[in-house]
């Protein structure tokens, strides 16, 4: 049957490492994006950049709830998705740098960051195009007994296509571990989810398959983080997909060209005043879990990382052109 | 269904097929079938009747009318260990799956950065011939080609339908393999031992040494007709069976063209951009100055294919036109 669990406003406790943890997870991911911004200036990110200030705590409480087996798939925006699932943020500013360091070698940029290790599967530009992918490597999972969950994220600019729909009645038909996130930040690039749905209320779609879904505050980097822990152990106790909904906001424009004529300035500057980080900080600052010193001491330790980051960027070295056609096809045989 | 001897047997290129598909799930438990009607109804063309009873819902799995869900599918379940062989009734509805295939199958390998290669086989049906009209008819196995990072196949005879799936499966990348619709039926006499054959090489059905035919497909046999038809009139024409049109083995064509200096590359798709084109261009590039006469194509006519035999017909590559176009080449010259 389907389920809709929504606003339900659980308590979360939340122990100070944890908090934390939490914390500095959604700090690296606002200042890797603010330092990408500023490579881009100075021109040495190219191509689009699409960056994810203001919905970290997305990306961060998602990926609190899957295990190192599981799979990601992600979309274009997806540095953060990479950076919190374990890909070092200088393999990731070499990507974009096009260095053959680069967790693609140089061959995807920002928009196709890819890492077998963490089994982090792109990094996918074609709004809709993850989805069946997700599916297929569920199904891959279902048919050799392993029980793994594959995470699919996508905006609501996607729900529109129709892999969407092809993809969620697989996963239901064929009772395929699949956890659908939907980071519904309003926009499909300029286009307001009022003027690319006639059903606004994008977790009742998957009322359609009688996939179980739920709609959370994707805001609230703890509410997102126990929506994901209910719904990933839901998909592993039943075998079957969910469906979660992040109701988020990008403050930034949708990439590095955008003039941002589709929306009001007041309507930034009042999700702003939302923003995951400075709200995680206030709440947990006023319940005495975090104290005076910690932000600044996270603050500190990002700031070297990313200045890391760069530095290792700068360093990599440029995949020689005689490897321009290298892996187009694949260099081993299988035995 | 024994032939003349006890080592070969009658088959048809369907059977054919269906037994490479039937191998292939008995030596590897990773492979599976899945697309529309593949089961229960046993395959559009009937190509996999009989299968569902032998191994399953789970390996022979009827998907609904997705195609770019399913094919996506199988792309995924590549990358997550399995060895899928993805049935798309033909090209036609393959553009429905088009973003699968060119945007994420041919591409995965490279935006990876040689992490993630793709181990799919696409099977499509292909070609017009049948009064199936516009929508159903189509040959874009060429126009597939265009495309790096993947790979296309087209099995003409029953020896490349029983043997390219096997070896297309054993490809880390993705395989698409067009079997022309027409050929489904003929039947032939297969090795009682044959086994997967290579699929990056073409071959010359017919030695000859006053032109070369250059072609794939159902057109092989309209070629070979036609060498017959010219051979009872003094014409030696050697026909090559291209057999993959990704990778191109341009050198089995070059070397035969150095032997006859003309060429005539006859195709079911269009002329323009197809491949009959690149073919043309790498003669050009390659061999230009043995050629005794231009390179000619005989192309199905730039038109969506009309439903009426008589026009439809008239729109393909025929036997006869074939002869026509050779007589003008060889006597071009005198």
């Amino acid at each position: 049957m389907t389920t809709q669990r929504r606003g339900k406003k659980k308590t979360v406790t939340v122990d100070r490492d944890h908090a934390l943890h939490l914390l500095r997870a959604m700090v690296r991911i606002r200042r890797l994006e603010e330092k990408c911004a500023e490579l881009y200036s100075a021109t040495k990110i190219r191509g689009f950049l699409h960056l994810y200030d203001g919905e970290e705590a997305v990306a961060v409480g998602i990926l609190q709830a899957l295990t190192p087996d599981d799979a990601v798939v992600a979309t274009y925006r997806e540095h953060a998705h990479a950076l919190t699932r374990g890909v070092a943020a200088g393999s990731i500013l070499a990507e974009m740098y096009g260095k053959q360091e680069g967790c693609s070698r140089g061959r995807g940029g920002s928009m196709h960051l890819f890492d077998g290790k963490t089994r982090f599967y792109g990094g996918n530009a074609i709004v809709g195009g993850g989805l069946p992918i997700a599916v297929g490597l569920a199904l891959a999972d279902k048919m050799q007994h392993k029980p793994r969950v594959t995470c699919c994220f996508f905006g609501e600019g996607a729900v529109a296509e129709g892999e969407f729909h092809e993809s969620l009645n697989l996963a239901a038909l064929w009772q395929l571990p699949v956890l659908f996130v939907c980071e519904n930040n309003l926009y499909a690039m300029g286009t307001a989810l009022k003027l690319e749905h006639a059903v606004m209320d994008i977790a009742r779609k998957a009322a359609c398959y009688d996939v179980t879904s739920a709609a959370v505050d994707g805001m609230d980097v703890l509410a997102v983080e126990a929506a994901a822990k209910t719904a990933a152990e839901a998909v592993r106790s039943s075998g079957e997909p969910y469906f979660l909904e992040c109701r988020t906001y990008r403050f930034r424009a949708h990439s590095m060209y955008d003039p941002e004529l589709y929306r009001e300035k007041t309507e930034v500057e009042e999700w702003k005043r939302r923003c995951p980080i400075e709200n995680f900080i206030g709440k947990m600052k006023g319940e005495g879990i975090l104290i005076a010193g910690d932000v600044e001491a996270i603050e500190a330790d990002v700031s070297g990382e990313i200045g890391e980051a760069v530095a290792f960027a700068e360093a990599c070295t440029w995949e020689p052109l005689e490897d321009l056609t290298r892996f187009v096809y694949s260099e081993r045989r299988e035995p | 269904m024994t032939g003349d001897d006890k080592t070969s047997q009658k088959i048809t290129y369907r059977e054919a097929v269906r037994e490479a598909i039937r191998e292939a799930l008995q030596k590897d438990e990773r492979v599976f079938l899945m697309g529309e009607d593949v089961g229960r109804y046993g395959g559009c063309f009937a190509v996999s009747k009989g299968l569902l009873a032998e191994f399953g819902p789970e390996r022979i799995r009827d998907t609904p009318l997705s195609e770019s869900g399913f094919v996506g599918a199988g792309i995924g379940a590549a990358l997550g260990g399995m060895r899928p062989i993805v049935e798309v009734m033909t090209v036609n509805f393959s553009l429905l799956a088009a973003d699968q295939i060119i945007n994420n199958a041919s591409l995965y390998l490279y935006m990876s950065g040689g992490q993630f290669n793709v181990p799919i086989v696409i099977r499509m049906a292909t070609g017009g011939g049948r009064q199936l009209a516009a929508q159903h008819s189509r040959s874009l196995e060429g126009w597939y080609a265009h495309i790096p990072g993947i790979k296309v196949l087209s099995p003409a005879t029953i020896e490349d339908a029983r043997g390219m799936l096997w070896t297309a499966l054993q490809d880390p990348d993705p395989v698409l393999i067009f079997e022309n619709s027409g050929l489904y039926n003929m039947e032939g006499t297969l090795a009682a031992d044959a086994g997967p054959v290579d699929i990056d090489r073409a071959r010359v059905r017919r030695d000859g040494k006053d032109l070369t035919i250059i072609t794939h497909s159902a057109s092989l046999f309209k070629s070979l007709d036609a060498a017959e038809i010219l051979a009872r009139q003094g014409i030696d024409v050697e026909v090559i069976d291209l057999r993959s049109l990704r990778p191109l083995d341009e050198r089995t064509f070059l070397d035969s063209i150095a032997k006859t200096h003309r060429a005539l590359v006859v195709d079911e798709g269009w002329r323009s951009g197809g491949i009959s084109a690149e073919i043309a261009a790498r003669i050009m590039e390659g061999i230009f100055y043995e050629l005794d006469a231009p390179v000619e194509r005989l192309c199905s006519v730039e038109a969506p294919m009309p439903y009426a035999k008589h026009m439809e017909d008239a729109v393909l590559p025929q036997t006869d036109k074939i002869v026509d176009l050779v007589r003008r080449m060889v006597s071009a010259d005198g």
